[in-house]
């Protein structure tokens, strides 16, 4: 990975690909710099590259292999390397799904690889790098993979039509079989491979109207499930390697704290224990399996020194916060007109609160270093990464690094990390053999790299008829791509990602102003990306405060925003079907039951949520039913889109209802799935999808659901009870009716829940 | 030394008593589709049957399951309910990371295996103890209905027809 100090900053290149990529959203927003000042960066080529032979031939030369993503044996089996890597999202589906489409082979005759890391042959374009995020994939996919496929395609055509002597015109593809009708021959990939591997390649070569597609556009089956459904499936933690032994490790618990000493007599006396190591900051112990591990570990006295953040509170964090957001120097991100001088001006307070990504698989690595290499096996958003960091710390040149990349159970961005491969690297480096470092789920949450924490203060101007004629917006939070990607800060030291979907709004209000006040966290407070990033964080302030608006110009909160986007026709259109497929003028709820809508444009995509939700006298919120509009462009696989929908919003309800990451004495307070809750299948609700096709390009679609999930909940909350809340997660104190009835009923429910142990999760 | 009835097979396992199941077939037997998720019995990941019930093995000691039959995600769909639930995952394309699946799936089975025909409550009553970060309950739930009716379920989005991958 070259991402820093490789390209020197053309300011005035990067501010103009800057505007373009705003469009894009997200992470995106990270990587401005590429193909600036010079030095183009490498990224996903549809014909070979100077490295393909050297990747071929660690892939054992197969006979055909036109470009980094396709390889045909000589028995015909067609392998589809997967430039992205599968966390959930579908990304293997729909990539196989455009190679296949252009090279004409069925779903069912292809086998899926992991890409290994190759910054040269991998390159996202969107992300700069070998890297997993930000909803690009499809969008970085969408020429490139189909024309490798037609690349492809056209030599495994001009093998054929050249060994029959017949124009390549009259000749067919259908399930990797290469006809010539006229003549009544054909020929399979596989008898094809070698000597279309000896041809050079095509020249400009056409897609296919997307009227023929036969698979883009389908709603087909994933090609992973099969392992997943039977256990098959290795993900990282599941990884053999002969002579493995297993590790847990534990760091300080309060953020930027170090070991001063252990006392380790009681572990060493626990039955398969074999050693304990130490780092700075962390210790391990490695055991025969995990479980003498574990014993190992919660056996060790182990004495920290805290360091400067031992009082460290969320509160303090909070004031900060606040402080400077009233203090501090603002950046501006974005600025159009002027604040006219009348109108009524509203302004509110909105708080995130910081958050765990809490994976299903926790952290772990499997690193095997002997004299000479270092091999890891992980499951990793950022492959090339981890092989920099392995270089760094075991002073191997990166050739000697050899990493296996794994499916991951779940990213969600913490996956954008190297700390954990980097901690198991170092601890490998004290054995001499191999070990799978495995994180407990407490270790998991309690050092997450977490979702920054912000305050924002939003306002805007209504005009005489409750028309919003200017806004404004002041966030203030921590940085996460000035620690990750410093090189694509922007003019003054801009994190467009801290503006994301505010410094552009769907919606014609004709003038604002949307400003940045960076306020970093303390030393050993990290925070990372998070599902939705900026767009998750910003929308719940901006739709949030649209609602308040319309209840300000006493107006219904979908005839606000209608009156707001008639230049805005895409939009429009999903707002009126979103409101029409919940029936949104249908007659009243009943009591204490509300909807909410909220609408976007994050990822290059288009949503509008309605969730409708009741809000039980106690404060409980009981979600009833979520409708979703999108419009994505072309859905590649519609299957695959509704998926990530449903994933999406449920995601970000449950984080908008339960999660809220909180630290004491320097270190985060929750530290597994009862204090870290997460919404469960008895609280979910149906989630609708109701698409509008389109021919534009696709847009990104794995964080969409989650960046419009809050404000559409938060403003049903409003609609059922009246309380605006403006912080996340949700308060149920402030939802109950009385303090009363919270009482009696609380004392209910916990009889209920002994006498029947089933009736709550 | 235990001897242990697992996906019908007797497995000899030298390892402490209060060493829970799920690391004596993850790190022991080898047999790893069983999931670590929180280690609490609160995700749900790491559930196998016990006689055809639904236990968490993450917190069961291996000193406690005696003669009792322990079937995993791996032999599952060798018994009606199991073979059934697999298949209706497939079709319904319920996963996505898929890492909390064989939980859910062993959760579903154990389910069905009881109530062939579960209600929504009772879904909720197996279910509720499998946590999904991905958000699949809308498609498990379709698949554990399609599974018990096998009737195809509205909000699919995908056409029974062939030429999908499998």
């Amino acid at each position: 990975m070259k991402l820093q100090g490789s390209v020197p900053l053309d300011r005035e290149n990067v501010d103009a690909g800057r505007r373009d990529a705003l469009k894009l959203g997200g992470l995106t927003l990270a990587f401005l710099w590429t193909g600036v000042g010079g030095t183009a960066h490498a990224a996903l080529n549809a014909r070979r590259q100077p490295g393909d032979a050297a990747a071929a031939a660690t892939d054992g030369n197969p006979p055909f292999a036109p470009n980094a993503f396709i390889r045909i044996d000589a028995d015909g089996l067609v392998r589809l390397v997967m430039p992205n890597v599968e966390m959930g999202q579908g990304i293997y589906t729909g990539a196989c799904m455009m190679l296949a489409e252009e090279l004409d082979v069925g779903m069912d005759q292809i086998r899926v690889e992991h890409a290994p890391p190759n910054e040269e042959l991998y390159s996202m374009p969107l992300l700069g790098g070998q890297i997993t995020g930000g909803s690009t994939s499809t969008r970085g996919h969408w020429q490139v993979l189909r024309e490798a496929g037609a690349v492809a395609r056209a030599m495994l055509v001009a093998a054929a039509a050249e060994r029959w002597h017949v124009d390549p015109a009259s000749c067919t593809v259908s399930r990797g079989i290469v006809a010539h009708q006229p003549s009544k021959r054909s020929l399979a990939f596989g008898a094809l491979a070698k000597s279309a591997g000896a041809l050079p390649e095509p020249g400009k070569v056409t897609l296919k109207d997307p009227k023929t597609f036969a698979l883009i556009g389908k709603p087909l089956r994933r090609v992973d499930s099969a392992g997943k459904v039977k256990g098959a499936t290795q993900f990282g933690i599941d990884v053999q390697v002969p002579g493995m032994k297993i590790a847990t490790v534990k760091a300080c618990p309060t953020f930027g704290g170090r070991v001063v000493g252990i006392n380790d007599k009681r572990t060493r006396a626990i039955p398969g224990v074999l050693a304990v190591l130490q780092l700075d900051g962390a210790v391990a112990v490695v055991g025969e399996h995990f479980w003498a591990a574990k014993q190992g570990l919660d056996a060790l006295d182990i004495e920290w020194d805290p360091g400067d953040n031992a009082n460290l509170s969320t509160a303090k964090l909070r004031v900060a916060l606040a402080d400077k957001s009233q203090s501090g120097t603002p950046i501006v991100a974005r600025e159009v007109g002027k604040k006219p001088a009348d109108g009524k001006l509203m302004e509110a307070v909105y708080q995130s609160p910081m958050l765990a990504h809490a994976t299903m698989e926790p952290l772990n690595t499997t690193v095997w270093i002997t004299a000479d290499k270092c091999e890891i096996w992980v499951g990793t958003q950022v492959p090339t990464r981890c092989v920099s960091a392995a270089a760094k710390i075991t002073g191997l040149p990166e050739a000697k690094i050899v990493l296996h990349n794994q499916y991951l159970g779940g990213g969600f961005g913490r996956r954008l990390e190297t700390d954990s491969v980097e901690q198991a690297i170092h601890f490998a480096k004290q054995v001499s053999y191999p070990i799978k470092v495995i994180w407990s789920r407490e270790e998991d949450i309690r050092h997450d790299i977490v979702r920054p924490m912000y305050h924002d203060r939003i306002s805007a101007l209504l005009d005489s008829n409750g028309r919003p004629v200017w806004y404004g917006d002041r966030v203030t939070g921590g940085t996460v791509l000035g620690r990750w990607a410093p090189m694509a800060m922007g003019k003054n030291g801009l994190d467009d990602d801290t503006v994301e979907c505010v410094a552009e709004v769907p919606y014609d209000i004709p003038n604002l102003k949307v400003e940045w006040v960076r306020h970093d966290m303390p030393d050993g407070l990290i925070v990372g990306w998070w599902r939705g990033v900026g767009p998750t964080h910003n929308l719940f302030v901006v739709e949030s405060f649209m609602d308040e608006l319309a209840h300000t110009a006493g107006k219904d909160p979908l005839e606000f925003r209608r009156t707001l986007l008639q230049k805005n026709p895409r939009s429009l259109a999903l707002l009126n079907l979103a409101a029409e497929k919940i029936g949104w003028n249908g007659g009243p709820l009943p009591a204490r039951v509300g909807r909410g809508l909220a609408l976007g444009e994050p990822f290059g995509s288009r949503v509008c949520l309605i969730v409708e939700a009741e809000v039980t006298p106690q404060g409980e919120v009981l979600l009833r039913r979520a409708v979703v509009a999108l419009d994505c462009g072309v859905a590649i696989n519609p299957s695959s889109v509704e998926a990530q929908i449903q994933g999406g919003v449920l995601f970000g309800l449950s984080a908008a209802l339960y999660s809220g990451i909180t630290i004491k004495h320097g270190a985060i307070e929750q530290s597994n799935f009862h204090d870290y809750r997460s919404l469960r299948i008895n609280e979910t609700p149906p989630v609708e999808l109701h698409r509008i096709d389109s021919d534009q390009a696709p847009g990104g679609l794995g964080e969409v659901g989650t960046a419009i999930a809050a404000p559409a909940l938060g403003n049903a909350i409003f609609a059922a009870t009246g309380v605006r809340l403006r912080s996340l997660p949700v308060d149920r104190t402030l939802l109950a009716q009385n303090g009363n009835v919270l009482k009696t009923v609380v004392g209910d429910n916990c009889a209920e829940g002994v006498i029947d142990g089933r009736a709550r999760a | 030394m235990f001897v242990l009835h697992v996906n019908g097979e007797p497995r000899t396992v030298d390892v402490p008593g209060d060493m829970p199941l799920l690391w004596v077939l993850r790190d022991i037997i080898g047999l790893t589709g069983t999931k670590f998720g929180c280690g609490v019995a609160q995700c749900g990941a790491c559930t196998v049957h016990l006689d055809g019930q639904a236990v968490r093995s993450c917190v069961l000691p291996v000193s406690a399951i005696g003669d009792k039959a322990v079937t995993t995600i791996e032999a599952v769909g060798s018994t009606p309910s199991g073979q059934k639930i697999q298949q209706a995952w497939l079709d319904v394309d319920v996963v996505q990371c898929g890492y909390c699946q064989s939980g859910q799936i062993m959760s579903a089975a154990a389910l069905l295996a009881r109530t062939p025909n579960p209600s929504d409550g009772d879904i909720n009553a197996a279910m509720s103890g499998n946590i999904c970060r991905c958000g699949t309950y809308v498609r498990i739930r379709a698949a554990i209905k399609q599974a018990a009716t096998g009737k195809a379920e509205v909000l699919q989005t995908i056409a029974p027809a062939a030429g999908s991958a499998a």
